[in-house]
């Protein structure tokens, strides 16, 4: 795992567009920020709605379901913590299918999130495991493959899914 | 002061195919007053309907969102302000029924009751077009120019509550309000009558 460098934004934003996604609600990560977030911000196949806290883009994710339009939400591991309501509500009760790339800031290249010394980003795992939402955790180029088919699963099941971000993603 | 139905009333005769997004007290006068399969109805989720209804007017910006915001509701969610003004969807347009207190909580006053202005926060976020109504024959009178305004738009409806309605919370925190409302949708407006 320590070996292999973080993702490219390039490939991230590819599986994206494989998912038929055209919206992203997002607040800065610093471990998105450079490789993801402001390439993104500046293609033309993404609607970027910068949103002033994480669980506003959570709600403007589900609005854009009810249309059939998908989007995901881009945030860091704090603003998924300070989302926890929102997800609860209405990702899991209402069975919105909110998509989410959640940067864990600081996890350690050679751990999995969950033996992670920081303990923001430790107990991510075990709130979603709690919460019943699927997870997949994208640490290098080989797994953003798995990205698309996993926002397919959400629209077809009509529930969240969350992609950890597990290292920093370069341009 | 205007009682919260008959504002409904006035806004329902106007909305033409209008999506009519309402939550709590307001969602449950909607439903009695003035049910239509393009109504939905949420209890929030904490001030979250302002940022729902962000998306379904990014999503469909051929469409006019009417937004029912609590006072309560918004203040949980003030950034939305901020968001929705910067985003400037042209489509929606954002009432606030103020009615001072959470009258789902136990009617509790909200923080600054009396003293704080919906109506001056949302000009300080950038919404272009702003409104504040008190009387029920203004808001008759101007609705019909609101709703043709290019937003977004905010108006903040000085309110009390009216006839008591049934709080079927049961059902507004439905899966089942949002499939129908999915489905209202691509039946072109037709469908649930609820």
């Amino acid at each position: 795992m320590a070996s292999e460098p973080g993702p490219r934004g390039a490939e991230i934003m590819f599986a994206l567009r494989e998912a038929k996604v055209e919206f992203v609600a997002a607040l800065p990560d610093i471990w998105t920020s450079a490789g993801l977030l402001w390439p993104l911000s500046q293609n033309q196949d993404f609607r970027l709605i910068r949103v002033c806290k994480e669980d506003e883009g959570i709600s403007v994710c589900a609005g854009l379901n009810l249309c059939d339009r998908r989007a995901v939400m881009m945030m860091q591991n704090t603003g998924f913590l300070d989302s926890i309501n929102a997800i609860r509500a209405i990702a899991v009760e209402f069975g919105e299918p909110i998509c989410m790339l959640v940067g864990l800031l600081q996890k350690e290249p050679d751990r999995p999130p969950n033996r992670s010394e920081s303990y923001g980003v430790r107990i991510v795992e075990p709130i979603l495991d709690a919460m019943g939402i699927d997870h997949i955790c994208i640490e290098d180029s080989a797994d953003v493959a798995l990205l698309a088919p996993a926002i397919d699963r959400a629209y077809a099941n009509s529930r969240p899914l969350v992609a950890l971000i597990g290292r920093q993603v370069r341009p | 002061m205007m009682r919260r139905d008959d504002a409904i009333r006035t806004l329902a005769r106007q909305r033409g195919d209008a999506i009519v997004f309402a939550v709590y007290n307001a969602a449950f006068d909607l439903r009695r007053v003035a049910p239509n399969p393009l109504n939905l109805y949420s209890a929030g989720a904490m001030g979250q309907a302002s940022s729902q209804a962000l998306g379904l007017a990014l999503g469909m910006p051929e469409r006019k969102i009417i937004l029912l915001d609590g006072d309560g509701s918004l203040l949980m969610n003030l950034g939305s302000l901020v968001t929705i003004a910067s985003v400037a969807p042209t489509n929606v347009v954002h009432f606030v029924c103020e009615n001072g207190c959470y009258e789902a909580n136990g009617a509790h006053p909200i923080p600054g009751r009396g003293r704080v202005s919906f109506a001056g926060m949302a000009r300080g976020a950038g919404y272009p077009h702003v409104f504040e109504f008190d009387e029920l024959d203004r808001f008759t009178a101007e609705v019909p120019r609101i709703l043709l305004l290019a937003g977004p738009v905010f108006a903040t409806l000085k309110l009390v509550p009216g006839d008591p309605s049934p709080l079927d919370y049961a059902y507004i925190n439905s899966r089942e309000i949002r499939r129908e409302f999915k489905a209202a949708l691509k039946a072109g407006g037709e469908g649930r009558s609820s």
